[in-house]
């Protein structure tokens, strides 16, 4: 199983190759990464046993193990940035800067909820952190992104949108009417591929003509790269480099994240189409949290009673996300009848 | 605190499951991510993974257990520093670290009635139509240069209006709706599209989602099915989806229906596919006045929506007021012939069945009131309901197939909230159920005849 990049990392249609070593974080970004993949992982874990109590229905789809991806790239990303996605969004909530207990109380369907509890856990926006949803229908969003991106281009800003999708969307017919589009037209857009390796449950093998989806935009000139998703040093720079170009006005760009989720597909995953054995050999040797951890150790930037002291604020705010979500009133009656039209 | 594990739910739907196997024993040190037990529901046997990190100080269900309902405390985990005397008894359930809620499984927030009766849809404020000064000038144009003018006169006021679609620009719209607006305007605000309708469409919506005003012309509608999904998931839900953060100010327009001898796929009628849809405005003029009124209206408009054209209407030539800014609201109906006998409810082309059978039943001594609906949603029944109950009688008259219509509505509506008022039953005029035939003699057969509309509306006024 490769979650490193497979032969060239960057594909030889590359306009902005990427350097041969991985560039450092300075410390006071690691430490960042570290705390804010450390809330999106204790938020999913906690919005998990909501779910197995009973306070969080339907759907739920958690980003455990995805966090390096939205959280290096909003590293790389700026103010007016647009982000959007499909329904594994929390992280990316939180990544943009979205408040914790506004994203628990959506998911228990809450008044005090991102969409006022309307939307629950596919469906929360944020206009004011320049956040587009939360989308529940697989390759839908992708042209949505573009829109965002024609937008940019429409007002003359330069402002990029971070497209983000996964392996299955990368299949959907859609998604190549988008690309003939964006290239046709130059749109600022940036495809940000979650390759977690199942749609569902369905591997990529299972599913893909071709795994290699960094390349899926060669038909439309759309230059692409494969990023270790698991690194969020490599999804940073990757990030920052690809932006920039993008940003410059050279049109839409591919950044194929390899990574993994290690919980199901949603709730109610029995997760027999994979190993035991393969889910526990990336967390131990590829975790994100972990990698950035060790770094930090390792170079005298934490110590341990440092990073417990990080911990203890990330559970403090989840405590306090989950508290308000479970105390928090249902949406009035009256609700059912508001926001459908203006 | 040490930590209560509860009998997860693992699906929607569980309410129970077997604990079949503990894979930690009490002792054993547990971090998150862990899997600590297997459960077996009536669907599959899922792994549970441990949440909190800690020492295993019991487990209070042995494995093999059946039956455990979902929030039953399972098993006690102690923290960092936490010894066992601080632990609870397990039977003192309320004190892990959802400590409220665990008391009772169900969660029911306190500050809503469970028994709340549902609350009554909002009350629709009555349109009025805009009055047109006396000795204002009209001038002849046909449907599709109202139309053009009304998209033109938008742009020129709002520079966030913009219109795509296929051969909207240099081709100057397969119809010719679009026809010079490329010149005035420039590629930049009429852009041609690939023939790529779902991913126009998509885009469309998320440049609205941004912030701009697009119109999106479909060649027919008959290629919007292919961007249905974009219209009702992206479009039309949104706001609702969002909590009213996040609203979709867009236009999609082209001709609807029946054009002639264009065969099956070439020839539907949408109108009730997207009455359905709440989130959605749908307009469908029958003239040029209302088409440039409405257009102009739809434009400005917050929300999604649709125009549903229709190809024999655009070269149709009627009087359009001279007017800076001529406006129709969206969901007002008008009263284009007064009669008192029976009421005829027709819009687009249906409006050319009605208007030519209130001329031949006015012959035979049958005043037909004909009301122009516009607007297919939101519907304006009041004004429907103010006829019937002068007229006693209705009559439908529509393009498209009959099941589930939007005749088939306005009859429905009738008997339920009429019912008193009429003196004979609805009759709907409609389409027949087959796909549209390519021969000529079938195709006519296919569609309405002002006959028929003549034979509905004497058969109501038993005449």
């Amino acid at each position: 199983m490769a979650l490193a990049p497979s032969g060239n990392q960057v594909s030889t249609t590359s306009p902005v190759p990427a350097p041969a070593q991985i560039p450092e974080l300075p410390k006071e970004k690691e430490i960042q990464a570290y705390r804010e993949m450390l809330l999106i992982r204790r938020f999913e874990e906690r919005a998990g046993q909501l779910y197995g109590m009973g306070f969080i229905g339907g759907f739920c789809h958690l980003y455990i193990g995805q966090e390096a991806v939205v959280t290096g790239l909003q590293m790389a990303s700026k103010q007016g940035d647009q982000v959007i996605t499909t329904y594994r969004d929390h992280g990316h909530m939180l990544a943009c800067g979205m408040d914790s207990k506004g994203v628990m109380a959506e998911l228990t369907g809450r008044r005090g909820g991102y969409s006022r509890g309307k939307g629950g856990s596919m469906h929360m926006f944020s206009k004011e952190k320049n956040f587009y949803g939360g989308h529940g229908i697989v390759g839908a969003s992708v042209p949505l992104g573009a829109g965002l991106a024609f937008a940019n281009k429409y007002r003359g800003n330069d402002n990029v949108c971070w497209c983000y999708f996964g392996d299955g969307a990368a299949n959907q017919g859609q998604v190549y009417e988008t690309m003939n589009m964006a290239r046709l037209w130059h749109l600022p857009l940036i495809f940000v591929i979650e390759n977690n390796r199942y749609a569902m449950g369905t591997s990529i093998e299972r599913s893909a003509a071709t795994t290699d989806f960094s390349q899926r935009g060669r038909s439309f000139d759309i230059p692409g790269e494969q990023v270790d998703g698991m690194d969020v040093r490599a999804v940073a720079a990757a990030g920052k480099r690809v932006s920039d170009w993008v940003r410059a006005g050279n049109g839409p760009y591919i950044l194929e994240m390899l990574t993994y989720r290690y919980r199901g597909h949603s709730m109610s995953d029995p997760a027999k189409y994979r190993t035991r054995e393969e889910v526990d050999k990336v967390r131990e040797e590829r975790d994100p949290i972990e990698r950035v951890r060790a770094r930090l150790l390792q170079r005298g930037w934490m110590s341990e009673d440092d990073l417990k002291r990080i911990d203890a604020q990330v559970r403090e705010i989840v405590t306090a996300a989950a508290e308000f979500a479970q105390a928090d009133a249902e949406p009035d009656p009256a609700e059912l009848w508001t926001d459908i039209v203006l | 605190m040490p930590t209560q594990i509860l009998m997860p739910a693992l699906s929607p739907t569980m309410e129970e499951g077997k604990l079949a196997k503990w894979l930690i024993k009490e002792g054993d040190m547990v971090k998150s991510g862990m899997v600590i037990a297997e459960i077996e529901t009536d669907k599959a046997t899922m792994e549970v993974e441990a949440v909190d990190e800690g020492k295993v100080q019991r487990l209070l269900v042995p494995a093999g257990t059946e039956g455990v309902k979902v929030n039953t405390p399972i098993a006690i985990i102690l923290g960092d520093g936490e010894t066992a005397s601080a632990a609870p008894a397990p039977q003192q359930a309320a004190t892990a670290q959802q400590a409220a809620p665990q008391a009772k499984p169900a969660p029911a927030p306190a500050s809503v009635p469970a028994q709340a009766a549902p609350p009554a849809a909002p009350v629709v404020v009555a349109l009025q139509d805009q009055t047109i000064p006396a000795g204002t000038e009209m001038v002849s144009t046909t449907m599709r240069e109202a139309l053009r003018d009304a998209m033109a006169e938008e742009m020129r006021r709002d520079k966030d209006v913009f219109l795509m679609g296929e051969e909207v620009a240099q081709y100057q719209g397969a119809y010719k709706v679009s026809q010079g607006l490329l010149d005035e305007f420039g590629e930049k605000r009429v852009i041609d599209t690939p023939i790529t309708e779902q991913g126009f469409a998509g885009i469309g919506v998320g440049a609205a989602m941004g912030g701009l005003r697009p119109i999106i012309e479909f060649m027919t509608w008959n290629f919007g099915m292919q961007a249905i999904d974009q219209i009702i998931n992206s479009a039309a839900k949104t706001l609702y989806m969002s909590g009213g953060q996040m609203g979709c100010p867009i236009v999609f327009r082209g001709p609807n229906g029946a054009a002639a001898r264009v065969g099956a796929q070439h020839s539907q009628d949408y109108s009730s596919w997207y009455a359905h849809v709440p989130g959605l405005k749908v307009i469908a003029p029958s003239n040029p006045a209302d088409a440039k009124g409405l257009m102009k209206s739809a434009i400005r408009d917050a929300n999604p929506v649709l125009c549903l054209e229709n190809e024999i209407l655009y070269g149709i030539a009627g009087p359009v007021p001279k007017m800076d800014d001529y406006l129709v609201p969206i969901g007002k109906a008008k009263i284009v012939r007064e009669g008192r006998h029976v009421t005829m409810v027709a819009w687009s082309r249906g409006m050319q069945y009605a208007l030519a059978a209130a001329e031949i039943l006015a012959k035979d001594g049958i005043e037909a009131e004909v009301i122009d609906l516009r607007t297919l949603r939101p519907l304006d029944m009041e004004t429907i309901f103010k006829s019937i109950r002068k007229t006693n009688r209705i009559v439908t008259i529509e393009e498209a197939w009959p099941v589930c219509s939007v005749g088939s509505e306005i009859c429905a509506r009738a008997a339920i909230d009429c019912f008193d008022h009429l003196d004979a039953p609805p009759a709907k005029v409609s389409g027949a159920d087959v796909p549209m035939p390519y021969a000529a003699n079938l195709e006519k057969l296919a569609l309405p005849t002002v006959d028929q509309v003549v034979q509905a509306a004497k058969g109501v006024c038993y005449a």
